[in-house]
């Protein structure tokens, strides 16, 4: 069976920066696997500028922004096979992929997982109605309007305020289609505010808080759709109810890691859906790491490409033997108000003089503390003004912090009269 | 006075700019270029894609090379519509200049070699 140094699963932004991240380590046995027809994953078909103002302090598009990392990828000869898709993964780190030349196995010393996410779909929040043609993601349309030149529909509502469904929402109504409105079940918006003006505001499309889709109609195609207000614990109001005749209801109501290949390897899964990653972004098994949308969703492909290359670099420091693993490890514990917190391990010996710690809240807050709670004991408040769940936070702690080796971290967000 | 969100970057900012175009609530100082031009001529960059000939993609994404006033974005997207591309074609090639009668060019975002 053939072997590689480093296979890396996906070839978009996580994994393309791995790749160049590991190759810079000294590592040159690198074998990158991309499902799709092109490497750039996802930014192949994100046309819309935004990128890049992190890494590279100017403001790109999707194709321009990974073109960069392509071309990084090229100068080194980082071996790269596209429409290939990994089926499974043993835990002894033997990979086996299809594609057009068949089916192949192989071995790899370093696994860097780097897969994305999905969308969920109308399946996951059973929309009451009927079931015809035009329900889709947004993601979807994305891919068929941007890559493939096709418009799909004339008349569109929009469930969900992610900025997949934003960016659509701007985009169809340039190509000259009427986007009626967009209902969102929260009442405060799951997008960037920047595309709530730029994709919403500036067209006049209406955005409807705390609304959900109550009714899907049509036979074979969709026809109409029904929209209703719901109450706190977001359930529709009765007597709320308002129709739009619409050709394509676009779903933009969350992303899920892609993380079945390693699930299916028995690493524990963390809250994010993503791996239970340690500082260095290794897994529960030795040499397989995981970086990206796949362990956990980023609003930002700059942070993708971050994660990448911290993947990367800790991948050729596993070969390279500076990773020993030790049996003490801190614990990370997302409390109260904390959807999850990345890394879910520590491991004292090994983290750098800063730890970054990322996480999400699950309500919009102001005047909030972020507390660090190292064994019960309060090490560390981080004053935020307004903290939303729709953008990642990142701390940088200190490694002096934390003074054993062993112990619990439990972040959670607590209010600032609480902090008293 | 009036009352923004920032677009030039994801935080977003709420920004308040006065009669005499001072900027407050902004974190960084592209806050305020946005926040003066925003009210007195405010300006789009407008991404989208043309057909093109290629063997692996029926489009080809292209984008205006600078930012055009918000009111001429249909205008744009017009011109849009007409062009086509041959490839091979580079990131930054010239796909139609003055788009939408706006003195802006329209680029290619997208290396296509074939």
């Amino acid at each position: 069976m053939e072997t590689k140094d480093i296979v890396i699963i996906g070839g978009g932004s996580a994994g393309m920066a791995a790749a160049v991240a590991a190759y810079d380590k000294g590592i040159r046995d690198i074998l990158v696997l991309e499902r799709g027809n092109f490497l750039g994953g996802i930014l192949n078909q994100c046309i819309h500028n935004g990128f890049g103002l992190n890494a590279f302090k100017e403001e790109l598009t999707g194709p321009e922004f990974f073109y960069r990392f392509e071309e990084e990828m090229e100068k080194r000869g980082i071996a790269y096979e596209l429409e290939t898709n990994v089926t499974s993964i043993t835990p002894d780190k033997k990979i086996t992929y299809l594609n057009r030349s068949g089916c192949k196995e192989v071995q790899a010393k370093a696994i860097i997982m780097a897969a994305g996410c999905y969308e969920r779909n109308a399946g996951a929040i059973g929309i009451p109605g009927d079931r015809p043609a035009g329900v889709i993601t947004a993601g979807q349309a994305q891919l068929y309007l941007n890559e493939y030149g096709y418009l799909v529909g004339k008349k569109v509502f929009i469930l969900g305020s992610g900025d997949i469904g934003l960016i659509m929402a701007r985009r169809m109504t340039l190509e000259g289609a009427k986007v009626l409105g967009v209902a969102e079940l929260c009442p405060y918006s799951n997008g960037l505010n920047r595309n709530i003006q730029q994709c919403l505001i500036d067209f006049g499309i209406p955005l409807y808080l705390s609304h959900t889709v109550t009714k899907v109609i049509g036979k074979s195609h969709l026809e109409a759709i029904e929209i209703s207000q719901v109450d706190e614990n977001k359930r529709p109001i009765k007597g709320t109810e308002q129709r739009f005749e619409v050709d394509t209801l676009l779903l933009s109501i969350g992303l899920i890691p892609n993380n079945d290949l390693l699930n299916k390897m028995g690493i524990p899964q963390s809250r994010s859906r993503g791996s239970v990653v340690n500082e260095h972004l290794e897994t529960s098994i030795d040499g397989v790491f995981s970086c990206g949308n796949v362990l956990h969703v980023h609003d930002l492909a700059d942070y993708v490409v971050d994660e990448g290359k911290t993947a990367g670099e800790s991948a050729a420091d596993y070969l390279q033997g500076n990773l020993p693993r030790h049996k003490e490890t801190l614990k990370t514990v997302a409390g109260n108000g904390i959807g999850y917190v990345v890394p879910g391990e520590i491991d004292m010996e090994n983290a750098p003089e800063k730890i970054a710690f990322k996480f999400r809240v699950r309500v919009p807050s102001k005047n909030v503390y972020i507390q660090y709670d190292f064994d019960g004991e309060v090490v560390k408040r981080i004053y935020k003004q307004t903290i939303i769940p729709s953008e990642m936070e990142i701390d940088r702690l200190p490694k002096s912090l934390f003074k054993k080796k062993q112990g619990t971290i439990t972040v959670s967000l607590i209010a600032k009269e609480e902090a008293k | 006075m009036t009352e923004l969100t920032c677009i030039i970057c994801p935080n977003g900012c709420h920004l308040i700019v006065d009669d005499n175009l001072n900027v407050t609530g902004n974190k960084c100082p592209r806050g305020v270029v946005y926040g003066k031009q925003e009210v007195t001529n405010p300006t789009r960059t407008v991404t989208s894609t043309v057909k093109c000939d290629s063997k692996k993609l029926r489009v080809c994404p292209v984008k205006t090379c600078d930012a055009i006033p918000k009111g001429k974005m249909f205008d744009v997207m017009k011109d849009i519509d007409s062009c086509f591309v041959h490839v091979p074609c580079k990131i930054g090639d010239v796909v139609m200049e003055n788009v939408g009668g706006t003195g802006i060019s329209l680029v290619v975002t997208r290396d296509i070699p074939e």
